[in-house]
């Protein structure tokens, strides 16, 4: 234990620089979790494959479990954290992840957020495949992931001025009275 | 929409029940500050590793700790020869007070009987994780190593090992359903016998939230920090476990990575607990890997099904036999319940005049079975709904027009739950189900198609119990604490684990209260030395049981308040109402006060000072009928053996619907687990050594974005009568159709019946080929 | 916290060399989508790690002078598919790259990593081999600096520094050219000698001009999949598009590494486009893949897959190549991979289809 290594990381974290000495062994998740605390960094697997520790580094999104944290040096990073403002509000991403009732327990939502900011900062807009294909590298077993492929869509159009197509904005399901029904 | 008022209701129609409110926890979940149990855990607590075998079935002769102990930052290092010598039992049940009804004990909290391959052995506590692994890789195990089964028709015969000295041929439970005579009714001549085997797989609840607990003593208190869907239960196992007194445990759980049945026993947090009383009473946290959420908690029961019905040419059924083989794995856990609850659910079903329906729940050396969403019911409704369209198929009958003749007719009564079909349900549903996809005109369609790409349409109708009443003992406690402001502090027993639990229940003591939604502050966590006792998140209860907790304790509280107001506004209790946050006189409606200014008025009087609080524990003698279909369209490439879901409708009759937008969410992350049942998700063991070899999230096909098309649901309301709110289960029902309207959906596309799930590739190659759509080489 | 020894890291080429050369023993991790899951699951447990993440002059891709497009070993998955001169020259190889597991590994994941690992479901390996492309090592020793003249006879390229060659200027570092066919040794072992890193991937232009090819990864889901058998074919048309010029067929899964499928190759050069000779093509492969049974995937199923999609695979190149197969049916020709989404860089322009 006494030879253990530590490198001192040095890098912006939400737009902070923030210095840290860190055991070369931790991952990047290590690291934002119990150095910073920034507890949205979900560990579900920590092998790369539910997606719930996503945060940007520099512009690209990894999962920061497989990433060693001794990498940072030198990045900028963006946790889920950062997307939030100064006050605490929300972002219209994460506005619309709640009203679209894209969160249930919420476990995989950071990494789904940070993923579709990502997506959307690139400034396109993507069909409904696309957007799947985009995310598909997160994992959840609560939503089916339409209402998160919606939230990301509406905030898509959003930014670009646009009105999300009709068809897929009915957000009310339908409910039938039996006496509907045989009419 | 138009809505009617709540049943039994002598008050205004509701405010925010039938309205998609955002969720009560959206905020702090989008922003990325709800914690979970790891958030909430020191980074320098203790760390638990176990030592799980590595062989199926064998006796520890002797473990060797030695060198483990000599690992710097080892702390302690414990064996299943130092554990407690009492047996305790994990299921997430309610006790009971009568012996035989109680749950099995059989578990240890470190086994000398290794029953399954990665049961517990020994544990290690040390300073961090790695010191923790190298410690539990230093251990030497010596077994004495004995033969296992892993199919419970193999466990059921004579000679197979046995795996509990206390149930010869591994039989945990056998129960009958029986009425008429089946013998004597299939000797009438001209019946039509219909057989089929039906398989389910051993699949996993895949929360993403891993199944984590830290435990720490204070006080003399043993207190369990776990990731729960029962918290009060897990608290009763962990003292049975520890052999202390109940009240000297206490269990929080924070908000959670989801559940769905898996957190419904208690799985690690007994050996927490046990850890920390070991070291001191000092913070061990034990946190499964996925791999060990996979391999080492609890799985769904697969079930095997035989199914014989005799049957008259136009289809009326005469007579019906159902075998139910269940592989309950190694410990009894939640047991027989799950088979049993499949089976009974047959002759309400399809009610026939002569029935005979065994089932079996069978001890392997597998890893233990569990509650999962469902419970029972996806396996038993795959087998049927499959069968009952093998019967149309043999009979040249329309499944539709069958199905609507067959099922459960209106004004059924079971006999033991008293659970009542009240409306014309299962029409209703079967209607807008059919007209979503167009079922009638595409069934016929798409018969005999030939080319590669071909497609299909299916359908399967379900029904489900909401709650354990009168199997076990169905009760809620709900309080409530009238603040300073006028807001209202609730707490319930009942558990948010991410349905939108915590939503729901704020919506309805918001309405029978009468205050805005924002003046009601859910108090998420459970803590059993604070919370009212509740039994738990399980069997679709939530809205039905809490909400009569809910429903009795806010009308006592807003009595209460209206009794209490009289010195302030000098009215009679009766003359008065509480809307929108304020008392008023509803002879004219007119405001008196706000509920703050009297909360404030009555805890400073210096005569007459009053916390206002009420309490009501509810113990419910009522069950509900909670019913429903779901329809597939499918296309199947046959010579890949793929099958892409081209649309997925659920229809859904819970009765009244609290919050469209949570239960269309809810019931398409149901309807998403039910794809991954019917196509992709299966645990493969080694049969060479029991070993589980695809526990993990790469080689465990859990959908992901890319694997399904947008999932369409529909209610049909129909209030339930016997529901403080007019609701019945929602929560576990989407899953249940989804497998067999797939299955039979292909079955129309190829015209091939497949007979178990998951409908993988590799099933579909043997099928496919033995149907000769797939050349040979 | 992983269970690392020591770590070094290597910001040039050089430093990596010397490295290599100072810790045999130490594990090279590009990435780390590969290294950190056997440090993890035990297989790498303790081991001393030599880092090239910060080996800057590894990543990207550009043209040589003569055509030969050059691929850094640290190149990522997604800069590969997002490249222009991938894009252009070998729209596949983006496509391959573009189905590995999901976009965060597709990040973290290199094309080095891919190859180096010697692992046979690696999606772009067989996309590479299908082109015939040449891996580039440096280290190693003066003899096997002369190694490299053969693989020059081979591949017909000159060896030179991916990146700005700021390395080479101090210290001669002996290149390495092995064609990618030759450089796996079999399951997991390849041939990276003791001082030696993987620097690049060459493509002489031979190889990828006039080729048009298609990648099938055939997996049990649509996302975070291994290939349960991966199929890269590519041909080059004769001018009046009617026949097969050249054909190269190239496996994952088929075997303990990736593989080409030689003899039915050569069998099937210059083959008129009819729907017997796709037929024959996907029969005739079977007596050149061997792969197994596993858990994943009996070996009957596999055998059946690579005939399939060897015929769905040509199919689609043949139709990219502007050719049409006499006698086709309309349902037969071409997997309808109901997901296939390659996010180029001009794709999803913002017209906002739906």
């Amino acid at each position: 234990m006494s030879d253990r290594q530590y490198k001192l990381v040095t890098c912006t974290i939400n737009g902070c620089e923030c210095t840290a000495m860190v055991d070369v062994r931790a991952s990047l998740a290590d690291m934002l979790r119990n150095e910073y605390e920034l507890t949205s960094v979900k560990k579900g697997c920590e092998v790369g494959e539910c997606g719930a520790c996503t945060v940007i580094i520099d512009g690209e999104c990894f999962n920061s479990c497989i990433y060693l944290a001794i990498w940072a040096d030198g990045k900028s990073i963006t946790t889920l954290e950062g997307l939030t403002g100064p006050k605490g509000e929300l972002s219209d991403l994460q506005q619309a992840f709640a009203d679209e009732t894209a969160i249930q327990c919420g476990f995989c939502t950071p990494g789904f957020i940070v993923e579709a900011e990502n997506v959307l900062e690139r400034g396109k807009i993507y069909s409904d495949d696309e957007l799947r294909k985009l995310l598909s590298g997160h994992l959840c077993r609560c939503t089916g992931y339409d209402n998160i492929i919606r939230a990301v869509k509406k905030t898509m159009y959003q930014r670009h001025g646009m009105k999300m197509p009709e068809e897929a904005a009915a957000d009310e399901p339908l409910i039938y009275q039996p006496d509907e029904i045989k009419k | 929409m138009n809505r009617s008022q709540a049943p039994q209701s002598g008050r205004e129609g509701f405010m925010t029940i039938g309205t998609s409110v955002p969720r009560v926890d959206s905020y702090d979940k989008a922003a990325g500050r709800t914690k979970y149990v790891d958030d909430l855990c020191s980074s320098r607590a203790l760390v638990a590793k176990i030592l799980h075998s590595n062989v199926a079935h064998a006796y520890v002769k002797s473990i060797d700790t030695s060198e483990a102990e000599k690992i710097p930052g080892v702390v302690g290092v414990f064996t299943c020869f130092d554990v407690p010598e009492w047996p305790f039992p994990t299921a997430g049940h309610p006790w009971s007070t009568q012996k035989d009804h109680q749950d099995v004990c059989d578990r240890h909290l470190l086994t000398r009987h290794v029953r399954y391959y990665g049961d517990d052995v020994a544990a290690v506590v040390a300073v961090d994780e790695v010191t923790a692994i190298h410690a539990v890789q230093a251990i030497k195990v010596e077994y004495e190593v004995l033969p296992f089964v892993l199919d419970p028709q193999e466990a059921m015969k004579d000679g197979a090992v046995l795996l509990h000295k206390k149930y010869p041929h591994n039989i945990l439970a056998h129960t009958r359903n029986c009425h008429g005579n089946y013998e004597e009714a299939i000797r009438e001549p001209g019946l039509v016998k219909v057989e089929g085997w039906y398989d389910t797989p051993t699949v996993q609840h895949c929360h993403i939230e891993n199944a984590e607990c830290f435990a720490y003593m204070e006080n003399g208190i043993i207190t369990v920090v776990a990731s729960t869907q029962i918290p009060h239960i897990v608290r009763r196992c962990v003292a049975m476990a520890l052999g202390v007194d109940w009240g000297k445990v206490r269990l929080i759980k924070p908000y959670i990575g989801g559940g769905f049945g898996d957190k419904q026993d208690a799985l690690y947090e007994p050996l927490c607990a046990w850890l920390t009383t070991q070291v001191g009473g000092r913070p061990v946290k034990l946190e499964c890997t996925r791999e060990e959420t996979f391999a080492n908690c609890r799985v769904r029961h697969a079930i095997r099904y035989h199914l014989i019905s005799w049957v008259k040419p136009d289809g009326t059924l005469v007579a019906r036999k159902a075998e139910c083989y269940s592989n309950q794995g190694a410990y009894a856990s939640h047991g027989h319940g799950v088979n049993a609850k499949g089976m009974n659910s047959i002759p309400q079903l399809y009610p026939c005049p002569n029935i005979e329906c065994d089932s079996w729940t069978v001890f392997t050396n597998m890893q233990v079975a569990g509650a999962m969403r469902g419970y029972g019911m996806p396996q038993v409704t795959f087998a049927l709904e499959s069968h009952v369209q093998d019967i149309c198929e043999k009979l040249h009958l329309d499944p539709m027009e069958y199905h609507r003749r067959a099922l459960m007719p209106v004004g059924f009564t079971d006999s033991f739950s008293k659970n009542e079909l009240y409306s014309d349900t299962f029409n209703e549903v079967l209607t807008v189900g059919e007209r979503a996809i167009g079922f009638n005109r595409k069934y016929k369609l798409y018969r005999n198609q030939t080319g590669r790409y071909r497609r299909g349409v299916g359908f399967a109708a379900f029904w489900y119990n909401t709650a354990v009443w009168p199997i076990s003992l169905e009760t809620s406690s709900c309080r409530m604490i009238l603040n300073q402001d006028g807001s209202v502090q609730l707490q319930v027993g009942e558990t948010e684990i991410g349905q939108g639990a915590d939503t729901a229940f704020a919506q309805m003591a918001a309405d029978t209260i009468g205050v805005p939604l924002d003046k009601v502050h859910v108090v998420s966590c459970q803590d059993t030395a604070v919370t009212p006792y509740g039994t738990g998140a399980y069997a679709s209860r939530q809205t039905y049981a809490a909400g009569m907790a809910i429903r009795g304790c806010a009308e006592k509280f807003r009595q209460k308040i209206l009794e209490n107001a009289f010195p302030y506004t000098r009215m009679q209790p009766y003359l008065m109402d509480i809307a929108d946050g304020n008392i008023i006189r509803n002879t004219d409606g007119r405001k008196l006060m706000s509920l703050g200014e009297f909360a404030t008025m009555k805890l400073y009087d210096r005569e007459n000072n009053e916390h206002i609080t009420c309490e009501k524990s509810t113990q419910l003698k009522t069950n509900a009928y909670s019913f429903g279909c779901g329809f597939a369209e499918v296309e199947v490439d046959t010579q890949l053996c793929r099958v892409k879901v081209l649309k997925l409708v659920n229809v859904h009759d819970a009765g009244r619907i609290i919050n469209p937008a949570l239960a269309r969410a809810q019931v398409q992350g149901g309807m998403s687990m039910g794809i991954g049942y019917a196509l992709s998700e299966k645990m493969l063991y080694d049969p060479k050594t029991g070993r589980l070899l695809n526990g993990n999230l790469l080689d465990y096909k859990l959908s992901t974005p890319m694997d399904h098309p947008s999932l369409e649901v529909h209610f049909v309301e129909n209030p339930e009568p016997t529901s403080a709110y007019g609701t019945k289960a929602l929560g576990e029902p989407p899953v249940i159709p989804v497998s067999p309207a797939i299955r039979n959906a292909i079955l129309n596309a190829t015209g091939v019946a497949c007979m178990e799930i998951p409908m993988r590739p590799h099933y579909l190659y043997e099928k496919f080929r033995e149907a000769g759509l797939i050349g040979e080489e | 916290m992983y269970d690392i020894g020591k770590i070094y890291e290597a910001h040039t080429v050089e430093e990596a060399v010397n490295l290599r050369l100072e810790h045999p023993e130490a594990v090279i991790i590009a990435g780390g989508s590969d290294v950190l899951i056997k440090v993890r699951s035990g297989k790498l447990a303790g081991a001393d790690l030599i880092s090239i993440q910060g080996v800057d002059e590894l990543r990207g891709v550009h043209m040589e002078k003569d055509g030969t497009l050059v691929i850094g070993s640290l190149t990522s998955f997604s800069h590969i598919t997002a490249d222009p001169l991938i894009g252009s020259c070998i729209r596949v190889l983006g496509e391959a790259a573009d189905k590995v597991g999901g976009p965060q590994i597709r990040a973290v994941g290199t094309v080095g990593g891919n190859t180096c690992n010697g692992v046979t479901s690696a999606d772009t390996a067989s996309t590479l081999l299908a082109y015939d492309a040449i891996v580039e090592l440096a280290g190693g020793t003066e003899d096997e600096g002369r190694t490299g003249g053969n693989a020059e006879n081979a591949g017909g390229q000159m060896a030179r520094n991916p990146g700005a060659g700021g390395a080479d200027s101090q210290r001669r570092i002996a290149r390495r050219l092995v064609p990618l066919e030759k450089f796996y040794l079999g399951p997991g072992r390849t041939d990276v000698r003791p001082g030696e890193i993987q620097t690049c991937l060459r493509i002489p232009v031979e190889s990828y001009e006039n080729h048009y090819g298609f990648y099938i990864k055939f997996g049990m889901r649509n996302a975070m999949e291994i290939a349960t058998v991966g199929c890269s074919v590519n041909v080059k048309l004769s001018e009046d598009k009617k026949y097969l010029d050249d054909l190269r067929i190239a496996f994952g899964v088929a075997g303990p590494v990736p593989m080409r499928a030689h003899e039915t190759e050569k069998k099937f050069k210059g083959a008129a486009l009819t729907a017997q000779t796709v037929t024959e093509i996907g029969s005739s492969v079977l007596s050149e893949v061997h792969p197994r049974d596993s858990w994943r995937a009996p070996k009957n199923m596999r055998r059946h897959l690579c005939r399939t999609m060897t015929q769905d695979a040509l199919c689609e190149a043949v139709r990219r190549a502007g050719g049409m197969i006499a006698g086709m049916k309309a349902d037969q020709d071409g997997a309808r991979d109901f997901m296939d989404i390659t996010l180029f860089p001009d794709a999803g322009a913002a017209d906002g289809q739906e």
